[in-house]
């Protein structure tokens, strides 16, 4: 199918998902404000916005199967937009279905979050679709305000409302930082498109200037705070642990993946000819993400805040992906995105379900014993900790994610052995977390006098059941998933020929300081 | 039965067979007895129901492989019983598996030491009695793989699957300190084969090779020497933590002592082959110019001297029986560790053969060991003294035990080490001779231990009661003693069975070695 997006009808078509998303939206907003609050509602809107969201998914799959291809313009609309937009809407299913079992539970009597988990995902969409820097920011920002408020959605929890300011400023301050640098670039390059800035670039003039250098540290920045890489992680563990569960496992997951998502399309399209300027520095945001995460993940004792700082960890090795800066990373980069979402909803879907009846049961002491008790919840957590390890079989498609990782940094032009050392030692490293995760579950007995945790609930039970079979059901025979991850690289000559020698530069090499003898090679 | 064995296309479908029957059993032992699990009547009998089937689908497991013996062709160079089927295309990786006379042995050993550890350990495992039981399958699946994969990624997918049943084995019905030991005995291997992962990575990228099979890497080996010290690195840390080599052995001591009797007697007698078989296989054909660098073979070589001196003398002080066999083991890995360096066909056969009989014989002495704690609950040395009188069928068969592990002539433990001596002596004399003082020292250890629970006089009155074995202990500890002289007496068999394999190897290894010797010579302009 070809798009002209000249055309206003091909136009429509080519954003079909995101409109279907934004009307329903729209629609379920009308529903739920018309007539009484009542649980009732609550619950048939949030169903209705899965539904909503498993029609825009199933559309993405026809438009993906389809074979698209579009004139250069604001959007694009390649294999990699629909993969993403896949994943971010799988994750948009299996939080509603994780908020229609909190919402019960807590008695929360709001149809309009399940909106605005809708508004979150369309603005999703926007990001990974986007081939302009002014369509990254309209979807970073309608993403984050949703999700802004869908951090404090709980009105009676004071550390809601605490993760949801907190949030909101460091939103804010990382969006004006994005902002700011898009402004920068724009200034330096002359055009917000993708494609225009990466062919501009070509020219050594424009790419080692100190205004576009400045823009590109900007825009690195703001990234790196929506991704949640180490230095720019601190707001991640407040908000994952004060925020609803079901909205903090939307946040690991989905909102991570549509982020990195964008953060690939703009590195790799608009930025190859400033490939010698970030590589650099991604390479050290990389190394310490990987160490700083694993390191703080060993010491947490809450387990959101445990799961936080491992996806931050996760963060780390996403960026080895996305360093090696070729199309086999960014297929490895699109298959650990759905491995590490698919273990991360799984995980938070079983603490949400023994949180409690006021979502703060956190303490990893009260998974003492959990086996003997609940031993179906515990297997499933067993295969999350496993999964999110890298562990073949047991952990499933976790493995076969980080094992594609690996093999992407060391047959990248430029091998990065030495990340990829770091990153099986800071694994090594995880398992000293998530393993205690399993020693607290089946290792200790637990105390006869403790709360009998409370059934799961059925659509939770579905999240985790679901999530458990296809980890491990793909940890058996990934190849489907392979060959879409590859299908969905753009091929290879999209990308620069990335030249740098054996191994990443050791010494800290100035990455943003002007670079232009460097980057005169056409 | 050769004849048999071939007209019913044994060779086609029994190594898969070998790896599924063991995960169909426990599927089947997972969906035994699911109700009335609160009535602990309900629960007892279903206990024995548990064990019956487990036990059966292992000895199942033993019966079939025992076809290996005789279809195994001892003058055929390469794989036998190969199986090729495609599994991962897109990541260049397939379903390789096949045997040689190194790993024939190994798997027998796996598939005779499994029902050896459920029958043997009877009762002292008696909660969750299912997932222990289904565990332990999972567990021989995974043994047995990582002995037959010959595809590097297939074998690193079942060198770490068998990691978690035994984590959980440890973890949940191990002895006080189980929780610590279960995660060190984790992240020691993981760590190792992390690493190894990365460098089994960069050994199919760097050589160029099509897929992951074994074949086709070690056709195109082509690594620079730079690299390939710090990828043989990676392997040698792996394996030499499984082995375990010191100063990698810290693991084993507290997962060996704290693992339930079923899981030490596998942690000993088949999962510490694994990083010996990890050297024969990958270590040494893969880096033969890092392996045969006199340097690194001389670290490795002192280092497994000293892992002979060290463990024996460490034995030699411990007042826990278990501890005592667990440091023995140290010892012993140690001879193998020699032998597979010391690389003369004799030597390799010897390693080969001390693999084996340090399975049977340290099996024999965990168990052994776990029937006395059943008894008593105790592992105390001190604790005991003269129950020879109250237990003479005990007494007679941890003397023959002992005796084998010790290496007295006529035991399985004799040939293994005698040959290691004499192969290793002519490479490297002066290892050889430390070595040999390994053989004194373990009489010692083993000696003084005999007299002292067995033989000196009875003072404790609690042992004067002592029950003596049952049928079922007799006759799972008769099956070792058969075994220990069998070996001992005609290895003749086995030791054919392995030879072209060992020659092979060190062919191999050694052409290896003079081929990157002379392009070395050539790069440097000699």
């Amino acid at each position: 199918m070809f798009f002209d997006l000249a055309v206003p009808s091909q136009l429509m078509l080519a954003v079909l998902p995101e409109i279907v998303v934004i009307v329903g939206a729209m629609i379920l907003l009308l529903w739920a404000g018309w007539g009484d609050d009542s649980p009732e509602r609550t619950r048939q809107v949030t169903g209705g916005a899965a539904i909503v969201s498993t029609i825009a998914l199933a559309l993405v799959c026809w438009l993906w199967a389809s074979g698209t291809t579009i004139t250069p313009g604001l959007i694009a609309a390649d294999n990699f937009r629909w993969a993403s937009s896949a994943i971010v809407l799988i994750g948009t299913i299996l939080t509603l279905l994780l908020a229609i079992d909190y919402n019960e539970r807590l008695g929360i009597i709001s149809g309009e979050a399940a909106v605005l988990v809708l508004l979150a995902t369309a603005g999703m969409m926007l990001l990974v679709a986007a081939r302009d820097l002014m369509i990254v920011f309209l979807g970073v920002e309608l993403t984050s305000i949703a999700i802004y408020v869908l951090a404090g959605i709980d009105r009676r929890s004071a550390k809601g409302a605490e993760a949801a300011l907190k949030y909101f400023l460091l939103g804010s301050f990382s969006s004006a930082f994005l902002l700011y640098g898009i402004a920068l670039v724009y200034g330096a390059v002359g055009s917000a498109n993708l494609t225009v800035i990466g062919d501009r670039l070509a020219d050594p003039l424009v790419s080692g200037g100190s205004l576009f250098t400045v823009g590109l540290a900007l825009l690195l920045v703001g990234f790196g705070f929506k991704v949640a890489v180490v230095p720019f992680h601190m707001w991640t563990p407040d908000v994952y642990d004060g925020a609803p569960t079901p909205y903090t496992a939307y946040m690991a997951s989905a909102v991570k993946a549509a982020a990195f998502a964008a953060f690939l399309r703009v590195t790799l399209e608009a930025l190859p000819n400033a490939f010698e300027q970030w590589h650099t520095a991604l390479w050290w945001l990389a190394a310490i993400t990987m160490v700083g995460g694993n390191i703080v993940a060993l010491a947490q004792r809450n387990i959101k805040r445990m799961l936080a700082y491992s996806s931050i960890a996760h963060a780390g090795y996403l960026l080895v992906a996305l360093v090696t800066g070729t199309s086999a990373g960014v297929a490895a980069l699109v298959f650990y995105l759905l491995a590490y979402s698919l273990a991360t909803i799984g995980a938070f879907a079983v603490v949400s379900s023994l949180a409690g009846p006021d979502d703060r049961m956190a303490d990893l002491e009260r998974y003492t014993g959990l086996w003997t008790v609940r031993p179906g919840l515990a297997v499933a957590m067993a295969v999350f900790m496993l999964a999110l390890l890298g562990f073949p079989l047991a952990g499933g498609i976790g493995f076969f994610a980080k094992w594609y990782v690996l093999q992407a940094a060391l047959q990248a032009p430029s091998p990065q052995t030495r990340l990829a050392v770091l990153l099986v030692i800071t694994s090594a490293i995880s398992a000293g977390y998530y393993l205690y995760v399993i020693v607290v579950m089946f290792m200790r007995p637990r105390d006869p006098a403790a709360a009998q945790p409370r059934e799961a609930q059925f659509a939770t039970r579905f999240v985790i059941a679901a999530s458990v079979a296809v980890i491990l059901l793909l940890g058996i025979y990934p190849n489907p998933i392979v060959r879409l991850a590859r299908s969905s690289a753009p091929a290879d000559r999209a990308i620069a020929p990335p030249v740098l020698g054996a191994g990443a530069p050791l010494a800290p090499a100035a990455p943003l300081l002007p670079a232009a003898a460097l980057v005169g090679t056409p | 039965m050769r004849e048999f064995l071939a007209l019913i296309h044994y060779n086609l479908w029994i190594l898969p067979a070998l790896l599924a029957i063991p995960l169909l059993g426990a599927g089947t032992i997972f969906l035994t007895c699911r109700s009335a699990p609160s009535d602990p009547d309900a629960e007892y009998s279903c206990g024995d129901r548990v064990r019956n089937l487990a036990l059966g689908v292992l000895l199942f497991e033993f019966v079939l492989s025992t076809g290996l013996w005789w279809a195994f062709d001892p003058n055929m160079a390469g794989w036998q019983f190969h199986v090729d089927l495609p599994w991962l295309p897109d990541l260049q990786s397939r379903f390789t598996v096949g045997i040689d006379g190194i790993s024939l042995f190994m798997v027998l050993l796996t598939t005779l030491l499994m029902p050896m550890a459920v029958m043997g350990d009877w009762t002292s495992v008696r909660t969750k009695l299912r997932t222990h039981y289904a565990l332990l399958m999972v567990l021989t699946t995974g043994i047995i793989g990582v002995f037959i994969s010959l595809d590097l990624l297939l074998f690193y997918v079942f060198w770490e699957i068998m990691l978690v049943p035994m984590y959980f084995i440890i973890g949940i019905w191990g002895g006080s300190r189980r929780v610590y030991a279960s995660e060190k005995f984790f992240i020691y291997t993981m760590g190792g084969s992390l690493l190894m992962l990365v460098a089994l990575t960069m050994v199919w990228h760097t050589s160029g090779a099509a897929t992951f099979a074994y074949d086709d890497i070690l056709a195109s080996t082509a690594l620079a020497p730079v690299h390939s010290l710090w990828l043989f690195g990676a392997f040698f840390i792996a394996f030499a933590i499984k082995v375990p080599l010191f100063p990698f052995h810290t693991w084993l001591p507290d997962a060996h002592v704290e693992a339930p009797t079923g899981g030490s007697v596998i942690l000993a007698g088949v999962m510490l082959k694994m990083g010996a078989y990890g050297f024969l296989r990958f270590g040494l054909p893969l880096f033969p110019a890092v392996a045969l660098e006199p340097a690194v073979r001389g670290a490795i070589l002192g280092l497994a001297v000293v892992s002979i001196v060290y463990g024996a003398l460490v034995a030699m002080v411990q007042p826990d029986l278990k501890k005592l066999v667990a440091y023995s083991s140290i010892s012993h890995l140690g001879f193998v560790m020699l032998g597979i360096f010391a690389l003369t066909v004799q030597s390799v056969q010897g390693a080969l053969m001390i693999m084996i009989s340090h399975g049977i014989s340290t099996a024999g002495l965990f168990l052994l060991v776990g029937m006395l704690y059943e008894r008593s609950h105790t592992r105390d040395i001190a604790a005991f003294g003269g129950i020879a009188r109250s237990v003479p069928m005990f007494a007679a068969l941890l003397t023959l035990v002992a005796m084998s592990s010790i290496g007295v002539p006529g035991t399985n433990g004799f040939v293994g080490e005698f040959l290691v001596l004499v192969g290793s002596y002519q490479t490297y004399p002066i290892a050889a001779i430390l070595a040999a003082s390994g053989v004194i020292f373990a009489a010692v250890y083993l000696l003084w231990a005999l007299q002292r629970v067995l033989f000196n006089p009875l003072t404790r009155p609690e042992n004067a009661t002592l029950a003596d074995l049952n049928r079922r202990e007799l006759s799972v500890m008769g099956v070792i003693a058969v075994i220990i002289v069998w070996l001992g007496v005609a290895p003749g068999p086995v030791l054919r069975r392995m030879e072209l394999a060992s020659r092979n190897l060190v062919q191999q290894v050694e052409r290896g070695h003079a081929f990157a010797t002379t392009q070395k010579r050539v790069v440097d302009g000699d």
